[in-house]
């Protein structure tokens, strides 16, 4: 098979979340915060996994794209804001997404975007 | 009143598939309401009874360690109604099944006709995180009802 471009991958990942979450296509862009503007929740992290290990035909273990083990533990999470410290382990628990654009102190609700499991099913397929 | 929405498993293939019968009986409190002067089967208990099919399909998968939670209906189609007297029966089949959730494709049927499908997800709760009471309470409901609903005992391994 063809290694997949960026694009087919986004467009790949885009009807993923257009099937778990129920947005419309033009809501999801590369920028697009899965929590805070496309409404997932907790329960739709595990349901976009499935999704993606159907669509893409790889394995996903548990806590490896969403680290959310780390995101209920206080030292990494308190009101609702990622710690220095979480943002370290988040950093070196997911070397593929980039949390740069976000801050010191980023929300929980922002941490997660499109371009992040883009940037993850490409490493996966071994882009 | 027991929450069960179901009467009976008719087939159980663990980790599978499993088939459960619900007969609609007219002393139903629901269906006084539901709706006065012609009652039919609330669509919500529909869903709710594909959900116990596949929910206790995917909990007995993991032999009950885990509390199956009906998380999420990611799709719901429903092309007919039921009545009074009608046998609605409920397939769901086994998708996803993890440690920490699942999902299943359901139907129903009424009558043998089709009425309805249906994507489910559920989140998996591990019982050691709940309480006693609430989990002896879990276990006295499995216990008593699986018996009762016709889920194959398993065979110790």
């Amino acid at each position: 098979m063809a290694i997949a471009t960026r694009e087919e991958i986004f467009e790949k990942v885009q009807t993923t979340l257009v099937d778990a979450l129920g947005v419309d296509e033009d809501e999801v862009s590369g920028e697009s915060t899965l929590t805070g503007d496309l409404g997932a929740e907790s329960i739709d992290f595990l349901d976009i996994v499935f999704r993606l290990e159907k669509n893409f035909n790889i394995k996903i273990p548990r806590g490896d794209l969403f680290p959310e083990n780390l995101l209920s533990d206080p030292q990494f999470v308190s009101g609702g804001k990622v710690t220095a410290k979480g943002l370290e382990e988040l950093r070196a628990k997911m070397p593929w997404a980039n949390f740069d654009r976000i801050g010191d102190e980023p929300s929980v609700q922002d941490l997660f975007t499109v371009d992040m499991i883009v940037n993850y099913v490409e490493t996966k397929l071994g882009n | 009143m027991r929450w069960l929405w179901i009467d009976k498993f008719l087939e159980f293939r663990s980790g599978e598939f499993a088939k459960a019968v619900k007969n609609v009986s007219m002393a139903e409190d629901q269906l006084r309401d539901h709706f006065p002067g012609y009652p039919v089967m609330p669509s919500s208990l529909i869903i709710e009874g594909m959900a116990q099919t596949g929910g206790i399909l995917a909990g007995e998968a993991q032999d009950f360690k885990n509390m199956v939670v009906l998380a999420k209906l990611s799709r719901v189609d429903l092309t007919d109604i039921a009545l009074p007297g009608d046998q609605l029966t409920y397939e769901t089949k086994i998708v996803e099944l993890r440690d920490e959730g699942s999902v299943v494709e359901a139907k129903a049927f009424v009558n043998g006709r089709p009425l309805a499908t249906a994507e489910i997800a559920f989140g998996h709760v591990d019982r050691s995180a709940g309480s006693e009471l609430l989990n002896n309470r879990y276990e006295s409901y499995r216990q008593d009802m699986m018996h009762v609903l016709g889920v194959p005992q398993r065979t110790a391994t």
